[in-house]
């Protein structure tokens, strides 16, 4: 850990941005035997390009933030609600599937469950392309830990080497609330992770605009000893509600459980058709919509708009 | 007052602008399509009616990039650059899925000082499937079935989740939806949604490029009826072997 340690002994993020004024000179390592790709198994953070002005940082913040500056150009896809809970069967991560930039809906179908191995699982709330690039990052350095050590990482170490990683940029504008979920010697092991440096361990959280929906139906229904199929139901359901009530999440619910031998996916759930129809035949799931039955049983004008 | 007791002026430094456009791709089960018009503008002003946004990356890639021109032809030519020294090292193209990686790593490189360019990837995957990717201007990535991107983005998208992902369609009962559409049918897609956009909005027009990729060995029956259609494939060998490539371009309207 030594190699880990000095390199982040420094907390300036300066030192791992290159200022060189020849930086945009080729080293011969990219383009000899290796093609460019020479630099993959050595320890070191990539360097970054940075444009010669006074406050870089405000620089981005000019062309990037569309919070504060609805017209600025470069949209960065934001707005997410994300889950994951530690219960008696391991953990439970669910999330929604919508990107936003500005009030256009980006995507439908974005992946924010990053796969870091089989055992690790990330989640994306905040800057789409942070979470993606540094947790893919972070498997590599877990694999770096493997071979090196004969023996997995523990999530404990691999989210604080993420945390430390983010430390290192911080103010300048990266933007990611992510949580490390996974199994390691200890059992099931969970923390919250984001890119103002904090890093908790937890039970039970959730990440982003929606999470405040997502709570209000997680803290009403869990308990530490829910059966699986309960805990899967619990986190589809979480996400329903958020994808139904924050404008900036919905789309489909991807659902994750993290066990002693590693993660599985469960199923991707269209929240629409959640609302009307339910997830359908899944144990621990009651039949029915999670939202269209029960606002309208015994309604006179109940499926009036769908009569020909 | 003299002009040194004035107050200093402050000029932020904005190295981007907009130059318009649309770019579309699409995958298809053996190929894929990605296409774009030509015109470049800035505000109000066309600057030239012939600026390609689509470009031949490989016999099995091909990338359109959108948003600032001088952003998006540096990058694109980077890229080149590093898929020729890949060549050089190994003595093969690189494969679709890895330069998709590529891509984002040298979008992210660029994290604080940005390149202010959408990316569409569109090729042939190593198991012979046709595949899109869509960036978002500092890497981040997915892989999908269509994407289109730039000023008519919100004109077009619609349109290909309506056509292509037959979204809020009822299948006929007996007769579900496919998974993957015929490339006529995929052309004829992709030429409507250019003309529909060049009516609707002023940043798109001029010309339209639609590069098509075609996986090994399927037959390339459907372009050969076409006119103004080319073969731009550079291995000699792989049109017999390997993956081809066209480029069809048709006229769009002027004004």
């Amino acid at each position: 850990m030594n190699s880990i340690a000095s390199r982040f002994a420094s907390t300036s993020a300066s030192a791992a941005i290159s200022r060189d004024e020849e930086e945009n000179q080729v080293a011969a390592s990219m383009w000899g035997s290796t093609g460019g790709f020479g630099n993959l198994g050595q320890v070191g953070i990539p360097s970054f390009e940075i444009p010669r002005v006074p406050d870089p940082t405000n620089f981005l913040r000019m062309h990037t933030d569309d919070r504060n500056d609805p017209s600025c150009r470069i949209k960065i896809q934001h707005g997410t609600t994300t889950l994951a809970f530690r219960f008696q069967g391991g953990i439970i991560v669910a999330v929604d599937s919508r990107a936003t930039a500005g009030s256009y809906i980006a995507s439908g179908t974005v992946k924010k469950v990053i796969e870091i191995n089989k055992y690790l699982l990330g989640t994306m709330a905040g800057g789409a392309a942070d979470c993606q690039y540094w947790e893919t990052y972070l498997g590599i350095q877990c694999r770096l830990h493997e071979l090196r050590n004969r023996e997995r990482i523990s999530v404990a170490a691999a989210s604080k080497y993420l945390s430390n990683l983010v430390y290192g940029y911080k103010g300048m504008g990266l933007s990611m609330g992510t949580m490390i979920a996974g199994w390691d010697k200890t059992g099931p092991a969970l923390f919250y992770v984001d890119s103002d440096g904090q890093r908790l361990k937890g039970d039970l959280f959730s990440v982003g605009s929606g999470s405040t929906f997502a709570y209000g139906v997680l803290d009403a229904g869990y308990r530490w000893d829910l059966s699986e199929e309960e805990a899967q139901e619990l986190g589809r359901r979480a996400i329903y509600a958020a994808g139904h009530r924050d404008a900036f999440s919905g789309n489909t619910v991807n659902l994750y459980h993290v066990k002693e031998d590693g993660w599985k996916f469960i199923g991707n759930y269209d929240v629409t058709t959640l609302h009307y129809e339910g997830p359908g035949n899944v144990p621990g799931a009651v039949p029915g919509g999670y939202g269209y039955d029960v606002r309208t049983e015994g309604l006179h004008s109940r499926g009036a708009a769908t009569v020909a | 007052m003299s002009p040194s007791a004035q107050a200093p002026i402050r000029h932020d430094f904005n190295p981007y602008t907009e130059n318009g456009g649309t770019i579309l791709a699409i995958a298809g089960a053996d190929f894929a399509v990605i296409a774009g018009d030509t015109r470049q503008s800035e505000g109000y002003n066309i600057q030239t009616r012939y600026a390609p946004k689509v470009f031949r990356l490989t016999d099995k890639a091909v990338l359109a990039v959108n948003g600032f021109a001088a952003d998006g032809n540096m990058f694109v030519k980077k890229v080149k650059q590093r898929l020729e020294w890949y060549r050089h090292a190994h003595a093969k193209d690189m494969p679709l899925h890895a330069i998709a990686r590529l891509i984002q790593t040298m979008l992210y490189a660029k994290r604080f000082f940005p390149y202010y360019v959408y990316n569409i990837l569109g090729g042939i995957e190593e198991d012979g499937t046709g595949a899109v990717y869509s960036f978002d201007p500092v890497g981040s990535y997915e892989r999908e079935a269509c994407r289109a991107a730039g000023a008519a983005q919100s004109l077009v998208q619609p349109f290909l989740d309506n056509q292509i992902y037959f979204k809020n369609q009822q299948a006929a009962p007996g007769s579900p939806h496919p998974a993957h559409l015929p490339l006529n049918q995929v052309l004829a897609l992709v030429t409507d949604s250019f003309t529909s956009a060049t009516e609707r909005h002023i940043e798109v027009g001029d010309g339209l490029e639609i590069y098509i990729v075609l996986a090994k060995g399927r037959n390339s029956n459907e372009l050969e009826s076409l006119k103004g259609v080319a073969e731009v494939t550079t291995a000699s060998e792989a049109i017999a072997t390997g993956e081809r490539l066209f480029v069809l371009r048709r006229e769009l309207k002027k004004d």
